[in-house]
């Protein structure tokens, strides 16, 4: 074996770190090279195509669904209806209503009726032509207050008047706060509905080996685990005889925390057939399989002295949510307990109402539950410190926690770095410069303006949708004689780069390079659970057990070493591949210290865990109020800088100042991606992006009409990173991936009254929109509020 | 549909294909070829994931017949690696975070392949030109701004700009 040793230059011998750095991607190689392969990318098997035939109404009941001519069709191998399954599925464990394929009702254009396995795809479109669905079409609902309204047709019977839920909360005494206010502002705002549109469209590949009873599932999805217990559910299999595996996968922000029809549909066609089966959606179906942000209409109230302080808050919201629950329940809580956790609030009244809707399903979008709260909270604190006279600034400072703490609502804030984010953005912006001698002249028709606004966000959900007593997060790590280390994380990748975070966090506590890392992730059979990569859980959580893991590893090898050399493992000095003990001692190689390791033993295993602590878990004061718990939250702040084209009602974003506090970087090449990326996103919100639909039907279902900004409408972003050490994260680190979205939504329409003197609230900002306001401004006088 | 035999150039070899007329450039390369790294991101001309390139010109493959490219030479984003080694865009997506989902990834590397080979010391405007019809939903293409700059640089022989200087790094070491 000594030849095999790697020779070691020992007086150059010293522990590598990656942490803190930039580190490019582990997988990035794979990526740039094609080789990467996306669960559409296994075309070598013999898997059969299937195609969705989607239901045409809004709202019917289903009275026949007729295949038979689609089954006599040559090359068509499987049709399955929703009389082929009779379990529902769903995220949330009280909210689980949906089925894979309509039974008794279609509830939005779009929903999935029936699916054809064929011997190839056009086989299989074809055959979608020939199911006959007869139907009774029933009055179909696509805005909240028709579907509340008195005498609507309930879409689901156990959710009476639509309401998929309502939530009110008042802690303090908000009509006491606003009497005793010097200024009570109320305002009315409107989101559009917004959709994740992930770069990957949604797609499936699931064989059913009937001789072992056993099906594997490759998917696109964030949530593996969560896949596999839905798999185990609608096809009523023993989870034990499911295996899950993620390939690479083409981004989420969300549409993927939960299970999705193309993966149970693809399973049952799976099972009917025994055989594999490839199941692709269009990028049309992957806008009407949805999950994004709801329409949202929000009415908030804000009481506040004349120094700035806020005295009391009540916002009242309705989110309309699609046909069915999906993570519903969840996001209409957030929007209410959210509302803390950044500013110092002791009076909150919150009303909210989640509605069912004929309209697809609404679900976890990036900055989950918070994007619109924060959108019309920071919009009326701009125009509130302008009525007061104050700098909009200077009206967040009064406001500050003062960490740590536990707010009103019993959320734990242990580490706080917003001050020091609005101080940098402040001073990098020029904020006090241009807001006091006005930004530069962009010449005739146009307008500059600059406004500014902050945010946070969770790292995690303390409790897990899934409650099931096991740690939030175990790792393991494989050490064997070759002196190679496997770590085997459920994390799973989505491009965010959680297996270059376990990557290095393995190899800084071993003192290691990072390619001697070797992570394998997301495969069942292989990896252990691990819930998936939402609500900014990974780095906090997975990296906490990876954390364990290590060091559990590194004592071995430590203890080991000290045997080698005779010493006290305390005097052990880990210098990567490289151990001794003192600086007089010539020391052993890494390869030396594996093998003594194994010696009796064999191949090493490791294991780190990680819980939440109990006080993380939020509060009991009113139903839902654990929902925001989180062992960490990140703060953001930004200045975004705009010209305004008068002429075109055209808004340019010239130049963005964005700060987050993510308690540590471990990568600061991914966290600057992760904070650009959000920012970015949080402008096609602003300005561009929104489903729309007519009656129902989705009208921005393509990447021409649904309005992403491309590189040609996207602004320099100056990035700046906040450490503030969070006491519970791996090396201080906390979210990194969603908090600096939602401030750039209020920021930019801050920037657009600085410039024109009219306040938008209405996203997105479009320049018609913008365009109309500023002809009714110049014809009927400088009108505050937008058309 | 009546197939054909359509003769071309296909990462820099000589490729006969036997297709029916209607089959997309995109689709024969995945599904025929297995060269699935040229990516389906949309129902057809909206993101640009399927760029590839046609006589050394970045061209949409998923509105390409592959009768159309009879008698060219198509390079896909296989065709750039030499000997296992990333070229200098892919290098540049790489090491600068350009790719972070990789899905819109192959696609913006040969449009910025295209590019290079006409210009290369781009600047940011000629960047944004070349990529404008990429769409991607990770990076805010900050990131890809720096990798096509770093490409560049590297294309011209000279050295790519460092990371960023990093800050203070004596708090916060690990056990």
């Amino acid at each position: 074996m000594n030849e095999q040793v790697r020779p070691v230059d020992t007086a150059a011998a010293e522990p590598v770190r990656s942490i803190g750095e930039y580190v490019p991607m582990v997988d990035g190689p794979e990526k740039v090279s094609g080789a990467a392969r996306y669960t559409a990318d296994f075309v070598e098997g013999k898997a059969l195509e299937a195609a969705i035939l989607r239901s045409p109404y809004a709202h019917a009941e289903v009275l026949e669904v007729d295949t038979s001519e689609a089954e006599a069709m040559p090359g068509v191998r499987a049709v399955v209806t929703g009389a082929d399954c009779d379990k529902t599925f769903g995220v949330l464990p009280i909210a689980r209503g949906e089925y894979p394929l309509a039974r008794d009702r279609v509830r939005y254009k779009g929903e999935p009726v029936a699916a054809v396995a064929a011997d190839d795809i056009h086989i299989a479109k074809a055959a979608l032509k020939k199911i006959r669905l007869k139907v009774k079409e029933l009055p179909a609902y696509y805005r909240c207050k028709d579907a509340y309204a008195e005498g609507a047709v309930d879409l689901h019977e156990h959710r009476p008047g639509n309401l998929e839920r309502d939530v009110f909360f008042e802690l303090g005494d908000v009509e006491d706060a606003f009497t005793g206010s010097d200024l009570v502002m109320e305002r009315t705002f409107h989101a559009a509905e917004v959709c994740q549109a992930q770069m990957e469209m949604h797609s499936a590949l699931v064989s059913y080996d009937p001789l072992r009873d056993r099906l594997t599932c490759q998917c696109s999805t964030q949530v593996p685990y969560y896949v596999h217990l839905m798999l185990s559910k609608v096809t009523g299999m023993d989870q034990g005889r499911i295996r899950v595996i993620k390939p690479h996968v083409g981004g989420g922000f969300g549409c993927r925390t939960e299970t999705l029809q193309p993966e149970l549909i693809a399973a049952l066609l799976a099972r009917k057939i025994g055989g594999a089966v490839r199941l692709l959606t269009t990028r049309e179906e992957t806008f009407i399989t949805h999950r994004g942000r709801p329409e949202t209409d929000l009415r908030l109230k804000i009481g506040m002295t004349k120094d700035g302080r806020i005295t009391g808050v009540e916002l009242e919201n309705d989110q309309r949510g699609g046909a069915h629950s999906s993570y519903g329940i969840v996001t209409i809580l957030y929007a209410g307990s959210l509302l803390y956790a950044i500013y110092d609030l002791q009076n909150v009244r919150y009303i909210g109402r989640r509605v069912l809707t004929n309209t697809p399903p609404c679900g976890a979008f990036r900055g989950h539950g918070t994007v619109n709260t924060r959108f019309v909270f920071e919009s009326l604190l701009d125009e509130m410190a302008e009525t007061l006279g104050l700098d909009p600034i200077a009206v967040r400072r009064r406001n500050y926690l003062e960490a740590p703490t536990f707010t009103q609502n019993d959320l734990m804030v242990n580490s706080y770095g917003l001050p020091e984010c609005i101080d940098w953005v402040e001073r990098a912006s020029g904020w006090k410069e241009k807001r006091a001698n006005g930004l530069p002249d962009p010449g005739p028709g146009k307008k500059k303006g600059i406004g500014f606004a902050a945010s946070h966000y969770i790292s995690g959900a303390s409790k897990p949708v899934n409650w099931t007593g096991e740690p939030h997060a175990t790792v393991n790590l494989k050490l064997d004689w070759d002196g190679a280390i496997t770590v085997l994380t459920g994390a799973a990748e989505i491009g965010q780069g959680s297996s270059t975070l376990v990557a290095q966090i393995t190899a800084d506590v071993l003192g290691l390079p990072i390619d001697r890392i070797r992570v394998i992730a997301s495969d069942s059979e292989v990896t252990p659970k691990d819930n998936g990569s939402y609500s900014s859980r990974v780095t906090f959580y997975v990296g906490n057990a990876t954390l364990e893991a290590a060091t559990n590893l590194r004592k071995i090898l430590v203890e080991a070493a000290a045997r080698k050399l005779e010493a006290d493992p305390e005097d052990v000095e880990v210098l990567g591949e490289y151990y001794r003990a003192g600086s007089q001692d010539t020391g052993i190689p890494f390869q030396e210290v594996v093998m003594e390791a194994l010696r009796d033993t064999g191949t090493i295993t490791t294991k780190g865990i990680y819980n939440t602590i109990p006080e993380s878990w939020g509060g009991k004061k009113y139903r839902g109020a654990a929902i925001g718990g989180t062992m960490g939250f990140s703060y953001a702040a930004q200045a975004v800088e705009v010209t305004v084209d008068e002429t075109t009602g055209e808004v340019t974003v010239d130049d963005v100042w964005v700060a987050h506090d993510c308690g540590k970087a471990l990568n600061r090449l991914t966290v600057e991606g992760q904070i650009e990326g959000s920012v970015w996103m949080g402008m096609g919100q602003a300005l561009s992006e929104e489903t729309g639909f007519y009656n129902g039907l989705n009208l921005a279902n393509n990447l021409l009409d649904y309005r992403i900004p491309t590189i040609q409408d996207s602004p320099p972003i100056h990035t700046h990173i906040v450490e503030s050490n969070d006491p519970h994260g791996p090396y201080g680190a906390k979210e990194a991936g969603e908090g600096s979205l939602s401030s750039f939504i209020p920021a930019v329409a801050n920037a657009i009254h600085d410039a024109t003197g009219i306040r938008f609230a209405d996203t997105p900002i479009t320049p018609d929109k913008v365009f109309l306001s500023l002809e009714k401004a110049a014809r009927f006088g400088a009108g505050k509020r937008a058309a | 549909m009546a197939k054909r035999i359509v003769s071309f150039t296909l990462n820099g070899r000589a490729h006969d294909g036997v297709v029916p007329d209607n089959t997309l450039l995109l689709d024969y390369l995945r599904e025929g070829l297995g060269l699935t790294g040229t990516k389906t991101g949309c129902d057809g001309g909206e993101c640009g994931a399927c760029t590839v390139l046609v006589d050394g010109r970045a061209q949409l493959s998923c509105l390409t017949l592959v009768g159309q490219v009879a008698g060219k030479a198509v390079e896909t984003v296989e065709s750039l690696s030499r000997n296992g080694r990333l070229s200098d865009v892919q290098e540049g997506f790489h090491m600068k975070l350009g790719a972070q989902c990789g899905a819109c990834t192959p696609g913006f590397v040969m449009a910025a392949e295209a590019l290079l080979r006409r210009n290369d010391r781009p600047d940011d405007d000629d960047i944004r030109e070349a990529l404008g019809s990429n769409i991607c939903r990770c990076t805010g293409y900050i990131k890809i701004l720096d990798a096509v700059h770093h490409a560049a640089a590297r294309r011209r022989g000279e050295e790519p700009a460092p990371y960023p200087p990093l800050p203070d790094r004596a708090a916060g070491q690990a056990a």
